[in-house]
């Protein structure tokens, strides 16, 4: 069909849509706009590749809204406008995870191997290399695996007591609401809580095991919403047969309604001990920090990796911030692989 | 298939209390009873941490010589003259999380946008994975990061802010040292909100009605006016949310902020100079070397800063739920 045209010579789209911009429009804008930004450069101060991008998106915002202004009027500049900032604040957070992880990885690998992971720091003169997380990694399993021993089973009867019995009575509500209020405690009253009740008044000395109370305490909200989420995934018509066929409540919970939900719950359980692990704040309040091993979690210091690293953080010569980056990145690979483990397996796994 | 039978012998059991159900099976009844027990904890672990905070709160401020509210000192430790107040505490906290609030509230918005309706639907789920995975890393090393390669690359940013903007009391240094400053803790304390902004608000985005969107683009809206019309009106209570829940966690934030301020118990508006303070930071340096008031003191602004996340929070978390009430009532 030929395009109709008129006096003005606008083909029939172009009247009824309005002029668009051609789609190599903001392709040219960008080269355009880093082009300036790089010409810039020579004649005033600007400088350093963090400073160029920010202009070049800068210059590239303001000449495609002009231009989209100038052809496609006043609607369609802000729209592109509006593209362009969601674009780049997606951007924008995806900057510092990759400078992150690419600091921790590249600054992490200086002292990282089968030596730093198999040794403590006793004995180690700390303003020298060597020693290692041994000792750290020792305490973050024990302290974490009793607060999920603790934290998990807590946490799912929770989520049953709301999914299954407590409907939308006002104590269901209640604990829903404090439940959610419970998620936003910050972990360091977590940790001063335990000091006061475990310590203060219990009279139990600073121990892993305090830690690990506190832990549980910041485990607990994480994992009754995520259960209860998978919980209320069981399809109402596998209960009801249960009931149907003379099946008690708690039978049909139990050998119905979990292993259905069984993948989701434990895909959240290793995410609440994904998000614990790296507690530094209530360690450091509920546990001594220690340089050597120590495989009982109820008396004296016991080191942790978040810990570890505070120390040395604090140390502060060349060698402790070495050994800090290769905590950060043992830390970091521990809470990546039970995140990317967690959510392969929700992804195989899907209740049905 | 399990040897187990599933079934109970029921007729133990008298016709009439079978028939009424499950409540007299003592099984039920106790996995009832364990089932509620647990949640009731819940209630009891929150009302434990306000009692146990104020017990042992109250004899170091029994023993405080001057205003805890409106005293920016610290030295609780003196002796017969303990002087701790939380006012630089509470500023210090109140600024870096406005801060932070201001820089990744919008950035984080645009976020959860840009995965809900702009990316393409393929690339959505792995993209919601990376902002997730960002909430995922542990505070000590955006801390480390923050100290390590961020403070060092920002110098030149706040000196450009001085230069150009310094007439703003906020952008102004007056030491020329441009290290250690709430700026920089605001700022990692911004990267650190920014998943949490985004993943509650992509949430609510997620849930506005199919409906509405077509309605507003069959209408011959560009997509940024269906966001405005559609999305916006739809998501602002779950926006609000995520704000508050996010600004919630700035406020409580530990050791990132720890690491990066050099304490200083006054309070100033220049925040690029050196120093500043906060509730959570400030119990994380002074734990250590803590006497007995001293604990009591830190305990104290331990109360003070969980009252502060528990209103904000609960803020946030009815405001979401009336959202709820009001979108199932339709």
């Amino acid at each position: 069909m030929a395009t109709a045209t008129d006096a003005s010579g606008l083909s029939l789209s172009e009247q009824l849509a309005g002029a668009t911009l051609p789609r190599w429009a903001p392709w040219v804008a960008a080269v355009a706009a880093v082009g300036l930004a790089l010409l810039l450069t020579t004649f005033t101060g600007l400088a350093g590749t963090a400073g160029i991008a920010v202009v070049s998106v800068l210059l590239f915002v303001v000449l495609q809204t002009w231009w989209s202004f100038k052809v496609e009027g006043r609607r369609h500049a802000k729209d592109r406008l509006a593209t362009t900032l969601i674009y780049s604040s997606f951007l924008l957070a995806a900057t510092p995870l990759v400078l992150i992880l690419g600091t921790v990885v590249v600054k992490g690998l200086k002292v990282l191997d089968i030596g730093f992971l198999t040794h403590s720091m006793r004995n180690i003169n700390t303003s020298k290399p060597g020693g290692g997380i041994y000792h750290a990694m020792i305490g973050t399993i024990q302290q974490v695996g009793i607060a999920a021993m603790i934290g998990v089973p807590i946490g799912i009867l929770v989520a049953i007591y709301l999914v299954e019995y407590g409907a939308r009575g006002r104590l269901a509500r209640s604990i829903s609401f404090f439940i959610d209020v419970m998620t936003g405690v910050p972990s360091i009253v977590a940790g001063l809580f335990v000091y006061t009740a475990f310590v203060l008044t219990l009279g139990f000395e600073r121990s892993g095991f305090a830690a690990s109370l506190a832990l549980t305490i910041l485990m607990i909200p994480i994992m009754v919403r995520s259960t209860e989420e998978m919980l209320r995934l069981v399809p109402n018509e596998l209960r009801e047969s249960a009931f149907a066929l003379g099946v008690p409540k708690y039978i049909t919970i139990l050998k119905i309604v979990m292993p259905t939900a069984l993948t989701g719950i434990v895909t959240g359980a290793m995410l609440a001990i994904a998000r614990v692990t790296g507690e530094t704040a209530p360690l450091l309040l509920t546990t001594f920090l220690s340089q050597s091993i120590n495989t009982n979690p109820f008396s004296d210091p016991q080191a942790a990796i978040p810990t570890f690293i505070w120390d040395q953080i604090g140390t502060g010569n060349d060698a402790s911030i070495d050994r800090a980056w290769a905590g950060a990145l043992t830390l970091i690979l521990l809470v990546v692989l039970l995140n990317v483990a967690a959510r392969l397996l929700a992804r195989f796994n899907r209740v049905k | 298939m399990s040897a187990t039978p599933l079934l109970e012998p029921v007729p133990t059991v008298p016709v009439a209390s079978a028939i009424r159900g499950d409540s007299v099976r003592a099984g039920d009844k106790w996995f009832r009873r364990l089932s509620a027990g647990a949640g009731v904890l819940v209630l009891v672990i929150m009302a434990a941490i306000a009692l146990f905070l104020v017990w042992k709160a109250a004899p170091a401020l029994r023993a405080n010589t001057v205003n805890f509210f409106t005293t920016q000192d610290w030295s609780p430790d003196t002796t017969g003259a303990a002087a701790f107040g939380i006012a630089a505490l509470a500023f210090g906290t109140i600024i870096s999380s406005v801060i932070a609030m201001t820089l990744a509230v919008p950035v984080g918005f645009g976020i959860a946008l840009f995965i809900s309706h702009y990316a393409p639907r393929r690339l959505a789920t792995l993209l919601g994975y990376i902002v997730d995975l960002l909430a995922a890393v542990p505070s000590i090393i955006f801390g480390l990061w923050g100290l390590q390669f961020l403070m060092p690359h920002s110098i030149g940013l706040m000196q450009w802010l001085n230069d150009h903007l310094g007439f703003i009391p906020l952008f102004r240094n007056t030491t020329g040292l441009y290290t250690r400053s709430l700026a920089i803790a605001s700022i990692v304390l911004a990267i650190m909100i920014l998943p949490t902004v985004s993943a509650i608000s992509r949430e609510v985005f997620n849930q506005v009605p199919r409906a509405h969107i077509e309605a507003a683009l069959a209408l011959g809206a560009t997509r940024w006016e269906m966001v405005r019309t559609a999305i916006f009106p739809f998501g602002r209570p779950g926006m609000i949310s995520a704000a508050m829940l996010g600004l919630g966690r700035a406020l409580g934030e530990t050791i990132a902020v720890a690491l990066l301020i050099s304490p200083a118990f006054r309070i100033s508006w220049h925040i690029s100079d050196p120093g500043g303070t906060t509730f959570a930071s400030n119990i994380a340096l002074k734990w250590g070397d803590a006497g007995t008031i001293g604990l009591g003191a830190l305990i104290a602004s331990g109360l003070v800063l969980f009252i502060i996340t528990l209103l904000v929070n609960m803020a946030a978390r009815i405001i979401i739920e009336r959202r709820r009430e009001f979108s199932g009532a339709n």
